[in-house]
């Protein structure tokens, strides 16, 4: 019961990549077409100097959005649960972030913002905002009224109900905005690599891909692309243990229920 | 029996007295007409009365939750705000349990004197003689969610004993257990407040609750909501499980049934109308019945 969680996408992963193996040799697929699984692991053991450091830049652009996006996200929610005036003057700007492509800005602010590092980290940080805005909102307002009268018939200062009822009763929420904006915080460090494209220093994954691209360079493009997906899936996993970390004891959606 | 205005000893100021207050909520609503009522220390008061009379409205606003519309309310002859200066303290127990399902039993108990920032070694002793009042000890290190209906209903009124309250406001604080339960939390309230010397102002919609709890219980009709009757309950305590069986506990349960169905018969302010004969017995909001 315990393993079928590992075992069970493990089978599907062995399958996905034997038949993947098994076309490529059959119908005598070339590799700049379709490189075989062995050949995309070769490549990237090979080209790990300029891969892994790739990864290195784009992980790093992650992470500091993925930062700023939590910390922005959780604050401009406290000042939203405030007062319903903030909400209401500043909530239809929280959608404009989410519902703007990011491809359609990221130019203006790679012209705008000087340091290339910045710039990404800027365009990355954009995409992963909105659930965690939406998300710890939500949280902060999803109190149980029963306790929300009772912190108040014990004259709660606004302090300790924020600490001891807001925050626990937003965990949940928080940590589920975690692990959609954590993706997101990945995507879109990659997009907006693609988009500001050129080389120099700091390369990333996209710029990776890219130039294979152009080389004709497909064993490379797809060891690249590996990398991408195999952080995003890490990072998923990351905050999944994070929230069963914080919740694990007392959340219905962590605890383990009885069959 | 009927319509007494209790004072058992004449001389000490009542725990709460209620003075003409009513409630119309800000949607318009006529949740309680003007009531008037007093109760003294060391009572057992039941508001007893069908869904939608108003029994939270008024035990809320006794205990400041909500405002009067009109009227006031003093807790030992203080206003809401001003009651700490009397020495004397409230509790209310809600109709769910309403703990702080991140946290264990303990913390839970613990929470009103952490709100109030009292010494920890004296709350800890505290917490833990609560915890055994209502025999949960064992379970202190428990989270809400391990324990079942009728035990997180005892950690919420070890929550609600833990500041050692003199007046205990109990919204249906048991409507959700089955009646084998009840009855046992029932029965070990009766000894808790015998034990503290509580008062308590308990709400239910159980004729057999009101009758096996209280000195006394007041009868309330819905549409508008409102207090139609007060019915004695003169019997000793403690009150054993025999009582419930007796032809006296039958007795005061027909009073109780034949005052709310009067009450529902009716349908009109009773301090108006309570000696007219409504013709039809009509449900609806009363303008037509108007004196
Ligand atoms: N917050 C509110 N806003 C508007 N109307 C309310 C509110 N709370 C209660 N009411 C109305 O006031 C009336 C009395 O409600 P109340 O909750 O006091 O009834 P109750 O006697 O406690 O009923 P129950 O036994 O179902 O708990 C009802 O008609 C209800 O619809
Ligand atoms: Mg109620």
């Amino acid at each position: 019961m315990k393993h079928q969680k590992w075992l069970l996408p493990l089978i599907v992963a062995v399958f996905a990549i034997a038949l993947w193996k098994g076309l490529v040799v059959a119908l005598d697929i070339k590799p700049f077409l379709l490189p075989g699984p062995d050949l995309v692991v070769q490549t990237l053991i090979k080209d790990w100097g300029l891969l892994g450091s790739a990864l290195f830049n784009t992980l790093r652009i992650t992470f500091f959005a993925f930062l700023a996006a939590v910390v922005l996200g959780s604050l401009i929610a406290f000042a939203f649960v405030q007062s319903k005036w903030i909400e209401t003057a500043f909530f239809p700007y929280a959608v404009l972030l989410q519902v703007t492509p990011i491809v359609a800005i990221a130019p203006l602010i790679i012209i705008w913002v000087k340091n290339p590092t910045v710039s990404l980290v800027i365009c990355a940080t954009i995409v992963a905002l909105f659930p965690m805005i939406s998300n710890t909102t939500l949280g902060l307002r999803s109190v149980n009224p029963g306790l929300a009268s009772y912190f108040k018939m014990n004259r709660a200062s606004r302090w300790q109900t924020l600490v001891r009822l807001r925050i626990p009763s937003a965990a949940p929420y928080f940590f589920g905005g975690l692990r959609i904006s954590s993706g997101l915080a990945l995507i879109g460090a990659v997009v907006a690599e693609f988009v500001a494209g050129t080389g120099g220093t700091g390369v990333g994954l996209a710029y990776q891909i890219l130039q294979s691209g152009y080389q004709l360079n497909i064993p490379r493009m797809f060891a690249a692309l590996l990398l991408i997906t195999v952080a995003g899936v890490l990072l998923f996993v990351l905050m999944n243990w994070l929230s069963k970390l914080a919740l694990g004891h007392w959340h219905e959606s962590e605890v383990k229920h009885e069959e | 029996m009927l319509s007494s205005d209790q004072s058992i000893i004449p001389n000490v100021s009542p725990a709460i007295e209620i003075l003409s207050a009513d409630k119309t909520y800000s949607n318009g609503t006529r949740a309680l007409e003007p009531v008037d009522l007093k109760i003294q220390p060391g009572e057992f008061v039941t508001l007893l009365g069908p869904s939608g009379c108003g029994k939270s409205t008024l035990l809320k606003m006794i205990a400041g939750l909500l405002a009067p519309t009109d009227g006031r309310i003093l807790i030992w002859s203080k206003p809401i705000d001003r009651v700490e200066s009397s020495g004397h303290k409230l509790a209310f127990v809600f109709q769910e349990a309403t703990l702080m399902p991140w946290s264990r039993v303990r913390a839970n108990v613990c929470l009103p004197l952490d709100l109030h920032g009292d010494a920890k070694d004296e709350a800890e002793k505290r917490v833990n003689d609560s915890l055994e009042l209502v025999g949960l000890s064992k379970f202190a290190d428990a989270y809400p969610r391990e324990l079942s209906g009728g035990m997180q209903m005892r950690v919420s009124i070890a929550r609600a004993l833990v500041t050692q309250p003199d007046l205990l406001l109990m919204d249906e604080p048991f409507g959700a257990l089955d009646e084998i339960t009840r009855n046992k939390l029932d029965s070990d309230l009766l000894d808790l407040w015998e034990k503290k010397k509580l008062t308590v102002v308990f709400v239910t919609h159980s004729i057999y609750e009101a009758v096996y709890l209280s000195t006394r219980v007041i009868v309330m009709a819905a549409r508008p909501g409102r207090v139609v009757d007060q019915v004695n309950i003169d019997e000793p305590y403690p009150r054993g499980h025999d009582f419930r069986v007796s032809s006296q506990f039958a007795r005061y349960a027909k009073t109780l049934q034949d005052s709310l169905l009067r009450a529902a018969a009716m349908g009109a302010p009773a301090h108006s109308a309570s000696d007219v004969s409504t013709g039809s017995a009509s449900d609806e909001p009363t303008n037509e019945a108007a004196q």
